[in-house]
């Protein structure tokens, strides 16, 4: 994986733009020492790590506009962080960079019940906002697995899911507005608390935008009345095909659960060795099922999704009877990543999308990966919205393990790719899966989606080398170059 | 009158758009043509006839995903979902009676128009459900972006940036939507002879519960009496009416307690099945004003600030306003005259929050007022770029959204 190279010019001018930010920020909030910036050297990628130049701590919208304008007017590339918990390299810092972190915007300005919407800063913890709002009964839906320590501000970013998204959707479904900052210093605010704007969609445009377009400063999310049940059924079965058959049988009778999760074997035991969630270890795949909604829909729907198992054969089927049995289905689901990290000193995360009918197809083929590669894999999956987690266990110790864990990486986003799916679900494309980009577009869409990167960033300066994996001159990327001219078709009617 | 090209093949799409842009013809992109009253009027040389890229290419229920032309008609879709009990839940809104359009509404139509109905406050806007599409730019280049699946962040959205621009950025030929299964049971409870104020209070109140209301619109009494529905125009006051969708002991166990919930108000009532599925038509194609030629402001605002804004209008203007949205969306209806009141619409938005768009009025005063809210000199600027990054010669719809865009 290859970074741009750094600019010396930038280098040498180092201790001069320190100073340029401190006079914006303050001195305190400009971060120059080995030790300080040693610690933004990766975000939840760990395996890409780069001591950024300078950390930048600004505390208002104002400031993050004159950094932006200071770093554009003196040719200094910024990349933006929020909490740091991001799993494709998004917040990787340059080496001739600016890290722009937004943990100072830590504020939540408004709780609006009346509009269903709360105004928050971008550096507010994804778990706060609905901590904030609980007592009166309402949350905030999405839920990424990292929700206690991810910030909102990064969701925007990375437009992050959870394992409630099959039903509420992402963050792009759950944002009313934002107010971001672009590369030239201006600020601009986009949606409010109204459904819709007119004009061109930049609130989805910039959701997922992994920190390219603009610095996100504060943000407007829909807010929901807490669902007055929810159930869960834990679904034992003897193979990955029958839990398959199972995941299609229920959305095809018509239901979407508020969650959909299936592990593997590896993961059952890996988690139950963990947290001792009381998953059945005779099982090949367990599927977690959860159901919410006024009381006579969550049994009714347990019943049917019950009688879906058994027809495909479940060995097992047990619905939560209170919520700490509820929470104890959930525990060991929400324990995998670190089960993983028990049973191998190293693990790696992947999150390719496929058709949910290719399920199985594609484990079988993960699995003959793992022994062609000779490495461990468990299978995490949000089975619902066919968004999958292969674990693939390691030791970064052992020479060139790291180099084939990533090979095979790879391959599974390939397959992913090759089935009709995508190559990143939800974590982002960042520097991770930022060579892979050709498999899945052409040359011709991705200076498309480059274009729309100059139409913010003339100077590339935001974020650079991340998403892309051919940096093009925007002056390049916009001249035209047609053929024809012809009058096409002369032959046809027209009227 | 301006003459057409209508492309049969991809390739004949691009070499169209090659001709337009070697010699700066500029097109105006037409589906079916049932929505070309809407926005500014186009001042194309020639007509971008897409209607050949139509039909359903791909649509497995399972996968709750259909791939069709961009131009296939909006009812081919919603019959062959309906054939699998599945829906577009966005619930697409047709405005051909509206416009007084007897051509069909087209799936791209509704898409480049980010068009939703009454299931948006739940299920979201037509831009939460387009997961990838196939078109040809400006620059007469074939791209693709997004995929087939629900879940993907693979490079930026380009599907939400594509719905709602009005064929100003690319033509649409192929495209994949998320589709749902459609509610085993629906009915709406009515509430009846609540003032605007109250009524979008109430409706405020039953999306903050935990009752998962699907739709909520507030009809006053002048508008309700010129509903089909029976017990909406025998009413003789206002009507305000809550949807409610799920499977059959659900709906029944939450339109009972809706009704307990209202009844302090005023009277219940409730609507089953098909004056269901008819009322919240009319709701969605705002049926109440497509009998007359008075201009349509369609404003996006603050649920809460919807009677507040329809007040301050009403000191003014001489308007007739019903709500939808729990009060987020109100269809306004005044004298067309010369310029729609723009000035005092865009005053009263800029007050409350939101947008407000002219839906319907005469070309001429469509030409001469923004059409679409007057953007700030940043988000003008930032619109512009974005326009010559897909559309550097300006051959596609230009000026339909704003002059030159």
């Amino acid at each position: 994986m290859q970074m741009p190279p750094p600019n010396e010019t930038t280098l040498s001018q180092r201790a001069d733009i320190a100073a340029g930010l401190g006079a914006i920020v303050g001195e305190a909030h400009v971060m120059a020492d080995d030790a300080s910036l040693k610690a933004f050297e990766s975000d939840g990628l760990s395996a890409y790590r780069q001591t950024p130049m300078l950390v930048v701590l600004p505390g208002d919208t104002q400031e993050v506009s004159r950094v932006l304008a200071y770093c554009a007017k003196h040719d200094v590339k910024v990349v933006p962080r929020g909490a740091g918990t991001g799993l494709s390299g998004g917040a990787l810092p340059l080496a001739d960079g600016v890290t722009l972190g937004l943990g100072r915007f830590n504020r939540i300005f408004e709780i609006d019940y009346a509009n269903r919407s709360a105004v928050v800063q971008p550096g507010v913890a994804n778990l706060a906002i609905s901590q904030a709002m609980d007592s009166a009964g309402f949350y905030y839906a999405p839920d990424p697995s990292s929700q206690i320590a991810c910030s909102i501000g990064g969701n925007v970013a990375e437009n992050s899911g959870g394992v409630h998204s099959l039903k509420y959707g992402l963050t792009t479904n759950n944002l009313l507005g934002v107010e971001m900052v672009l590369m030239d210093g201006e600020v601009i605010r986009v949606g409010g608390k109204q459904f819709d704007s007119d004009g061109y969609d930049f609130l989805g445009l910039i959701t997922g935008s992994e920190g390219m377009l603009g610095v996100i400063t504060e943000v407007t999310v829909r807010i929901l009345p807490k669902p007055p049940n929810a159930r869960a059924l834990l679904m034992g079965f003897a193979s990955n095909d029958d839990a398959g058959r199972c995941v299609a049988g229920i959305i095809a009778a018509g239901i979407i659960p508020a969650g959909l999760e299936l592990m593997d074997r590896p993961a059952i035991h890996a988690v139950e060795e963990f947290c001792h969630a009381g998953y059945p270890l005779d099982a090949e795949a367990i599927l977690i099922c959860e159901l919410d909604g006024p009381e006579v829909e969550v049994e009714e729907l347990a019943r049917r999704v019950g009688d879906i198992a058994a027809t495909c054969g479940a060995t097992s089927s047990r619905v939560s009877e209170d919520e700490a049995e509820r929470q104890r289905f959930w525990l060991g689901r929400k324990s995998a990543f670190p089960a993983a990290g028990r049973i191998a000193p190293d693990y790696y995360v992947m999150d390719g999308t496929i058709p949910r009918g290719r399920l199985s197809e594609v484990l079988n083929r993960i699995s003959e990966l793992s022994e062609e590669y000779d490495l461990k894999v468990a299978n995490v999956f949000h089975a619902g919205d066919g968004n999958l987690h292969p674990l693939i266990l390691f030791d970064a110790n052992i020479p060139g393990e790291l180099e084939r864990t990533e090979k095979m990486g790879g391959e599974i986003l390939k397959l992913c790719v090759a089935v009709g799916g995508v190559l990143t679900g939800e974590h982002g494309v960042g520097v991770e899966k930022r060579d892979l980009m050709g498999e899945m577009f052409s040359e011709t869409d991705l200076k498309q989606q480059q274009r729309v990167k100059c139409a913010f960033d003339a100077g590339q300066l935001l974020n650079p080398g991340k998403v892309f994996p051919t940096l093009h001159r925007c002056a390049e990327l916009g001249r035209m170059h047609v053929h024809g001219g012809e009058m096409p078709f002369p032959d046809l009617p027209r009227f | 009158m301006a003459q057409t090209l209508k492309p049969g093949t991809v390739d004949e799409l691009v070499q169209a758009v090659e001709w337009a842009v070697s010699g700066t013809h500029p097109l105006e992109l037409v589906g079916g043509g049932s929505k070309r009253a809407l926005g500014r009027p186009v001042q194309a040389e020639m007509t971008l006839d897409l209607s050949a890229f139509s039909g359903i290419t791909e649509y497995q229920p399972e996968e709750l995903q259909l791939t069709a032309g961009a131009a296939t008609p909006l009812a081919e879709i919603e019959a062959a979902l309906s054939d699998k009990n599945q829906m577009l839940a966005f619930e697409p809104a047709d405005y051909s009676a509206l416009l007084g359009s007897k051509a069909e509404a087209t799936l791209g139509g509704v898409l480049a128009c980010n068009l939703s109905g009454p299931r948006r406050i739940k299920a979201g806007a037509a831009r939460d459900h387009l997961l990838g599409f196939h078109a040809v730019s400006g620059r007469a280049e074939d791209f693709k972006a997004g995929g087939k699946v629900v879940k993907n962040v693979t490079g930026y959205d380009l599907c939400k940036l594509l719905t709602g621009s009005w064929g100003t950025l690319a033509a649409m030929h192929e495209v994949s939507l998320k589709v749902l299964p459609a509610p085993e049971l629906t009915r709406t409870v009515l509430i009846m002879g609540l003032d605007d104020a109250r009524a979008v209070a109430a409706m405020g109140e039953a999306l903050a519960s935990a009752h998962d209301v699907s739709a909520a619109a507030h009809l006053p009494a002048a508008l309700a009496a010129r509903s089909a529905v029976p017990y909406v125009n025998e009413a003789g006051t206002a009507v305000t009416a809550l949807r409610v969708e799920g499977i059959g002991p659900s709906v029944e166990a939450r339109c009972r307690d809706l009704r307990n919930m209202f009844a302090p108000l005023g009277d219940g009532e409730e609507l089953h099945r098909m004056y269901s599925r008819q009322f919240w038509q009319e709701i969605r194609d705002a049926a109440p004003f497509a009998g007359d030629a008075r201009a349509l402001w369609r404003i996006s605002l603050p649920p809460a600030e919807g009677a507040k804004l329809v007040a301050a209008l009403g000191q003014s203007l001489i308007a007739e306003a019903y709500y939808d949205w729990a009060g987020g969306l109100v269809w306004l209806a005044l004298a067309a005259g010369e310029d729609a009141s723009a000035d005092s619409v865009h005053a009263a938005v800029a007050a409350h929050g939101g947008h407000a768009t002219l839906l319907r009025a005469p070309a001429d005063v469509r030409a001469a007022v923004a059409v679409f809210m007057p953007q700030a000199p940043a988000v003008a600027a930032l619109t512009k770029r974005l326009k010559e990054s897909f559309d550097p010669a300006g051959v596609l719809n230009s000026g339909r959204m704003y002059p030159g865009v």
